[in-house]
């Protein structure tokens, strides 16, 4: 079955049981989203996908909106590139998002004053370098939860990792954060491949950017080892 | 990691294994009583025992405020820093308490420091509003703390209720109502005569509104529970009441527990559902004795637990979490994690607490129940509008003559409510009301006209919210106010989602710096692009209301924020607005905020 529905005054036909951000997607329309991943349940907690859809009073999250027959969308209002420039500027002032190619494109696109919250108090916890395959530095994470999910049901069941803190002050955290080799961590490096900011990076790879050569790296006791 | 006994918290804990991972907030509640804190090898215990990843504790120890992984004494003292305590110099009683109060043990235990013997925290709001200053010592309420003379009143806080009538607060004012005083259960007797889906036709007819906040038609919230079609549903009594400024709750469910117990059978009935839960906010552990000994009264008398209605109670103890009373996270909370609110849809009537069909409503709602049962919907709607039928509490405080509960019929006027608490103590002037809480808006003497109604409140841009009635005089720094209410969002947003998350913070700072009269060029514009992106776009309802308040003070005293319509200010509403333009052509704020105390006239002031 499929149904109709206006996009930015495009009619586009879809599979019924779409939703908005895949029905844009597949007529070639793009909606920035950020925590959105295939692997991962969605919990839509971005917001850098939200639309103005006719008749609903506050902006729809996009990636997880199913499209409707009749429904009549708009991704660019005036509200809408409010709404993703102002999260964009906050994000800025919020954590390093120097190795995020996307957002970076997005402060040009959307006319991001990455300056815009003057004295805002950063997030900038220390590196963590504890094991012998990932470092995490956690001032570039962008609270994703894509690392506690794929640790958790959405893949490995290992639970190694959850939350610490509340609001402002959420981070990633491991039981009375202790260091990953006293987890349940098994180093299956599921979440290194998800994070989308270089929060989480594989050890060799850290390692290569700050100027050691493979033979150096070679003998350090990096990679994933076999647990005793 | 053995310096502490675990013998007794297996005993204490035992009764909540079977419920799993459900059991996690009452267990974690039992083991803090027992050691004062939630050590490591505690939680490890609790985790065994329970089944639950080691993480995934720690995240929930993390989430709410109540719990504690640092070491601590058994005695924990919260005084409020909240709106009406504030008012009422909750910051020499912090320092008071702190000065006086807390006492440190020798470290021990392996400790490096000295543990203190008892912890003093601060709270956003106790729910004792009309009785400000106050405090919450272990789990007894300290109320009308008058520094100077020393005296204070503990335990039990006292119920002040006025009012033109006494439907909802007839048993109220008078200490617990037994069964015996309370009389039968003549609106759940009437129930049963009729079909679960006349009941719920007589709950649409009465035209009932919840009182939670959000004012969704109670009687369509119970049809969509009642066609779900599932072995198992809940009822569930939200008693978060963690709104700033709200008490109405605490005084019916302390004062008239069978009401609420009443309400939920009949709920119960006309969904048919089986199992019942009060979520009541921890900071209301003193009335759990209450709501035992009256679930017990009302098990003997065959209304609960098992009967002509196969229904039963228990009771849940929330941890310190405003986001908790948001419905999903609520559930969440229950359910043993950390209180995230869930997208929606799916509605709590399909997919509640585990995912099954569920009716959540506001204790003030339920007690409305017995009384359309019992009286019949026509009855009922003698008070009140058409819109808003029946009578509505409000919680008065502040300052305020006669602080307390208030029922009124809807339709009185802000004014004639205003006039029957005496107006403004101490013979000042009215500067501000806050209506609806820290998630409302602020109206000023220009609004005294509007009927307290769902419709006409709205057509005034006013939100009814949980009945918050906070009145300030004009001495006082409203951008302080404000700065509270930055405070507050900040300290409660969860965290989930962008907007909120990162909003109440920036929004907060911004508002510290305008208190301190040193706003930046341009922190209006910032102010109001967090605003309007947190209220568009966040995820639940306090991300949506977080700058509520904060953008109608800038509306209606624009001067006290440093702006007027000379330097380029133009009022506008969140939502309905158009985007300022470009961030190049907002004109900078004067520097003259700090010197301007007095509201600039704006056009809605004249
Ligand atoms: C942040 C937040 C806090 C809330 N706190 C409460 C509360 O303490 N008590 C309550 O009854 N409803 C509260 N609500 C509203 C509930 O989500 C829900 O709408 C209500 O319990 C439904 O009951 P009602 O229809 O009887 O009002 C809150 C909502 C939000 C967004
Ligand atoms: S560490 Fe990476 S994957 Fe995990 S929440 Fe942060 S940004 Fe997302
Ligand atoms: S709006 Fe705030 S409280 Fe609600 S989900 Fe988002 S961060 Fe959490
Ligand atoms: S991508 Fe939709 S909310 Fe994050
Ligand atoms: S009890 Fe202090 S503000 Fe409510």
């Amino acid at each position: 079955m499929t149904i109709t529905l206006t996009i930015d005054g495009k009619e586009i036909v879809v599979e019924s049981g779409s939703t908005l951000l895949e029905a844009a997607r597949a007529n070639g329309l793009d909606i920035p989203a950020i925590c959105y991943h295939e692997a991962t349940s969605p919990n839509a907690l971005c917001r850098m996908c939200v639309v103005e859809v006719d008749g609903v009073k506050l902006l729809q999250p996009a990636c997880i909106l199913e499209a409707r027959e009749g429904m009549k969308v708009q991704t660019r209002s005036e509200r809408v590139l409010r709404a993703r420039r102002t999260i964009l500027e906050m994000l800025a002032s919020t954590m390093d998002l120097s190795e995020t190619d996307s957002i970076q494109e997005w402060f040009k696109e959307y006319g991001v004053d990455v300056q815009r919250f003057p004295d805002a108090r950063p997030r900038r916890p220390e590196l963590m370098d504890d094991n012998p395959m990932y470092i995490r530095d956690y001032s570039k994470c962008l609270l994703c939860w894509r690392c506690v999910q794929v640790c958790a049901e959405d893949a490995q069941y290992t639970y190694a990792i959850n939350f610490s803190g509340r609001g402002y002050d959420t981070q990633i955290g491991t039981f009375f954060e202790k260091p990953i080799p006293e987890t349940t961590c098994v180093l299956c490096g599921q979440c290194v491949g998800v994070c989308p900011t270089g929060a989480l990076k594989g050890k060799r790879e850290y390692l290569l950017e700050h100027g050691y050569t493979p033979q150096e790296i070679s003998v350090m006791n990096t990679g994933r080892k076999k647990r005793r | 990691m053995s310096e502490f006994d675990l013998e007794p918290l297996q005993s204490a804990i035992e009764k909540y294994i079977p419920l799993g991972r459900s059991g996690l907030l009452p267990a974690l509640h039992a083991a803090q009583q027992l050691y004062g804190w939630l050590p490591e090898s505690v939680s490890i215990a609790i985790a065994r025992s329970l089944r639950i990843p080691l993480a995934d504790i720690h995240g929930v120890i993390e989430f709410y405020s109540m719990f504690t992984n640092k070491p601590s004494g058994k005695s924990t003292i919260h005084v409020c820093t909240g709106l009406a305590c504030s008012l009422k110099r909750a910051d020499d009683i912090l320092a008071h308490f702190r000065d006086f109060r807390l006492q440190y043990d020798t470290p021990d235990r392996g400790f490096s420091g000295p543990v203190p013997v008892r912890r003093i925290e601060t709270s956003p709001c106790l729910g004792l509003c009309e009785l400000a200053p106050a405090a919450l010592v272990d789990d007894q309420a300290e109320t009308l703390i008058e520094l100077d003379k020393d005296q204070y009143a503990l335990g039990r806080p006292i119920s002040i209720v006025y009012g033109t009538v006494r439907m909802l607060t007839s048993n109220c004012g008078n200490g617990t109502t037994l069964l015996a005083q309370y009389g039968g259960y003549s609106g759940l007797q009437k129930a049963l005569t009729m079909r679960p889906e006349q009941v719920v036709q007589e709950v649409k007819a009465s035209g009932l509104v919840g009182r939670g906040g959000a004012a969704f038609p109670t009687g369509i919230k119970w049809e969509g529970a009642a066609q779900a079609i599932s072995k198992q549903k809940y009822v569930i009594c939200n008693a978060d009441e963690s709104e700033p400024g709200t008490f109405k709750d605490r005084i019916l469910l302390l004062d008239d527990p069978h009401r609420v117990i009443e309400g939920m059978c009949i709920a119960a009935y006309a969904i048919r559902a089986g199992n019942g839960i009060i979520f009541l906010r921890g900071e209301y552990a003193y009335i759990l004795p209450v709501l035992e000994q009256a679930i017990e009264e009302s098990r003997a008398a065959g209304y609960l637990g098992g009967g002509a209605l196969d229904f039963d109670i228990e009771i849940r103890l929330g941890a310190g979490a405003y986001i908790c009373g948001e419905e999903t996270a609520l559930f969440e909370s229950i359910e043993g994690k950390r209180g995230f609110p869930r997208v929606k849809p799916p509605f709590p009537t399909t997919h509640g607490l585990f995912n099954l069909p569920t009716v959540i409503n506001n204790v003030e709602t339920l007690c409305n129940v017995p009384l359309i049962l019992r009286d019949g919907a026509l009855e009922y709607r003698r008070l009140g509008t058409e819109k808003s039928p029946g009578s509505k509490l409000f919680c008065l405080s502040g300052d305020i003559t006669k602080p307390g509960l208030y029922e009124i019929p809807f339709g009185l006027a802000l004014g004639e409510l205003f006039e029957m608490a005496g107006g403004v103590s101490n013979g000042g002037s009215l500067k501000a009301i806050l209506l609806g809480g820290a998630a409302g808006a602020f109206a000023d003497s220009s609004s005294l006209h509007v009927p307290l109604t769902f419709e006409d409140l709205r057509s005034a841009g006013l939100p009814l919210g949980s009945g918050v009635v906070m009145v300030f005089d004009e001495s006082r720094d409203l951008r302080k106010v404000v700065a509270g209410l930055g405070e507050f969002f900040a300290h409660e947003s969860c965290g989930k989602c962008y907007p909120c998350q990162m909003g109440t913070q920036r929004q907060k700072e911004i508002l510290n710096r305008l208190a301190t009269g040193n706003p930046y060029p341009a922190d209006i514009a910032r102010l109001q692009d967090i605003g309007w992106t947190m209220t568009d776009s966040s995820l639940c309802g306090l991300g949506q209301t977080a700058a509520s308040a904060v953008l109608s003070a800038i509306n209606l005293w624009p001067g006290l924020f440093g702006l007027t319509e000379q330097n380029g200010y133009e009022p506008r509403q969140p939502g309905t607005d158009s985007v300022r333009a470009q961030k190049g052509k907002t004109k900078k704020p004067s520097k003259s905020a700090k010197t301007s105390r007095r509201p600039n006239r704006s056009k809605r002031a004249g």
